[in-house]
């Protein structure tokens, strides 16, 4: 596996047996030919020590699938997929339980290198952020950052991040620009550029198309697919149709409990919990 | 079931609800005017059928441009999406029953032009053996459907006595596609009398024909009747049997 030719970040640890399914869903939901890429397990999270916003949540995310989180605001989907990159951590007061192991490493571990497991597990915002440099200089940063000095291989690394985020075309003529002057979908994904330009294994995007019109939801949602023959991904988004188009994999967590986890055709067709059809129906509210 | 948060949605989902009784009720009618005016050689009665047809290709434009309006504004899920596709199919169903209805017809007018065969006994069982498998599929599209659209005056008792009356639905519906097997065999039957019928003396011919041709009609309502049923288990359990071969047990 490609994982372990990685520098090793913080350590290895022994899988813990499967802890028995608490809210009746089946964390190996998917089919048994995914290799799982992150084993989430009875993962527990409060922000101020007495409300839990995400309550014993097992799940196995597929490797080189698309994975959504849907559920009403407030439902945790968001907190959950910041656990996956720590960047909960940045929250004073927030307590975490549970395990969520990714190739072996303990994302949830103490001492873990939070900087290395963030060059492995990227992530795109809401709202496009984008860095007041060039549009090369955005791309270069992260693997400049990372010690590549080579311009030939910089050079490389910015148009191959660049085609695979589908921007190279309209980029190419205009490296040096400053990429404040791209347009607001343009900016979304010169962002993902900048996230796959140090190749991590798992992007996490949350809410990615909210701030776009629908011509740059449509690319953002074309470049995902692409994105995942190479990358494992995982998506937060309130536009269930979203949701349904893009991903392989969907869960729905309602009040910080994950309801129903499975294949998205199902889950849309035939959801097996009576809230998820009241949720995907509209009948919340 | 709760309402929907959007009431216009719920209004529409209930609005095609409807559309699709009352195109059931009116292709029930059809076909069961068609045969009388057969069995009983009334002429009045078969063209009278013939007139009302263009009403059930009108519902059937209705229920289509409601469905698509559904798919296109709501993007429908889970149950919804199983409610309106199911609808847009029943309602291709019984539009072809409809027009089987006038096939009747035509047959029955062509034979009262002619003397009386005399009358097979298969004929009436498989005519009634059909209607009653329309009746029931649509009463299970009728039962499965309740709860899908429960009207926002309904209270808490009524609604358990509909939610009850869904859990039957999916098992009359398997019952209708039970019964195919028969009007088949009945279909069979009907050919081999007219065959020999024929055999004797073609003088026959012309009336067995008419005869036969009454039979796969029925038989065809019945396989209308049986795909209406598959598309309520579908409906109610979001589980296909169609082309499933033998025919499952229970669903």
């Amino acid at each position: 596996m490609e994982s372990q030719e990685r520098s090793p970040v913080g350590r290895a640890v022994t899988l813990p047996p499967r802890p028995e399914s608490g809210n009746g869903h089946d964390p190996t939901a998917l089919g048994t030919h995914d290799t799982i890429e992150i084993e989430i397990r009875d993962v527990c999270l409060s922000y101020d020590g007495t409300t839990q916003t995400l309550k014993h949540i097992n799940m196995d995310i597929a490797k080189g699938q698309v994975t959504a989180f849907i559920g009403p605001s407030g439902c945790g989907k968001s907190t959950l997929l910041r656990c996956l990159n720590r960047l909960n951590d940045l929250v004073d007061g927030c307590t975490m339980s549970g395990s969520i192991i990714m190739a072996g490493l303990q994302i949830l571990d103490r001492t873990l290198d939070v900087t290395a497991l963030r060059k492995r597990v990227g992530m795109v915002f809401q709202k496009p952020n984008p860095f007041p440099k060039t549009i090369y200089e955005n791309v270069a940063y992260g693997p400049r950052v990372l010690g590549i000095h080579n311009k030939a291989q910089l050079d490389d690394i910015v148009e191959k991040s660049l085609r695979d985020a589908a921007l190279w075309n309209e980029a190419k003529d205009r490296l040096h620009d400053n990429a404040l002057g791209l347009s607001g979908g343009q900016h979304q994904r010169l962002c993902i550029a900048r996230t796959i330009a140090i190749e991590p294994e798992v992007v996490l995007m949350d809410e990615p198309c909210s701030a776009l019109d629908p011509i740059a939801t449509t690319k953002i949602e074309e470049l995902i697919h692409e994105l995942k023959k190479q990358y494992t991904i995982v998506i937060v988004t309130h536009n269930m149709q979203q949701a349904a188009r893009v991903s392989d994999a969907t869960a729905f967590l309602y009040l910080g409990e994950l309801i129903e986890f499975g294949q998205t055709e199902k889950l849309f067709t035939t959801p097996e919990k009576q809230a998820t059809e009241y949720y995907i129906t509209g009948r919340f509210g | 079931m709760p309402l929907h948060t959007d009431s216009q949605y719920e209004e529409e989902l209930q609005q095609l609800r409807a559309k699709v009784l009352e195109m059931g009720g009116l292709v029930e009618k059809q076909i069961g005017d068609a045969v009388t005016s057969l069995i009983e050689r009334n002429s009045a009665m078969a063209h009278a059928v013939i007139e009302r047809d263009h009403m059930v290709n009108y519902l059937d434009v209705v229920i289509d441009e409601a469905c698509i309006r559904l798919l296109a504004l709501h993007q429908p899920a889970a149950r919804d999406l199983r409610f309106i596709t199911t609808s847009l199919r029943i309602s291709t169903d019984l539009e072809r029953i409809g027009d089987i209805a006038e096939n009747i017809c035509e047959r029955a007018l062509e034979l009262n032009q002619e003397s009386p065969l005399k009358p097979r006994p298969e004929l009436p069982e498989m005519a009634e053996g059909a209607r009653a498998m329309l009746r029931d599929s649509l009463d299970a599209f009728l039962q499965s459907s309740s709860d899908v659209t429960a009207s926002s005056n309904t209270r808490a008792t009524l609604q358990d006595s509909l939610d009850d009356f869904a859990r039957e639905a999916p098992d009359l519906a398997l019952s209708v596609c039970q019964r195919d097997d028969r009007i088949d065999d009945l279909t069979a039957q009907i050919f081999n009398a007219m065959l020999s019928q024929m055999q004797q003396d073609p003088e026959y011919a012309s009336r067995a024909t008419r005869i036969l041709f009454v039979a796969k009609y029925l038989e065809r309502v019945a396989d209308h009747a049986t795909n209406i049923a598959e598309m309520v288990i579908y409906l109610a359990k979001g589980k296909s049997i169609r082309h499933v071969s033998p025919l499952p047990d229970s669903v």
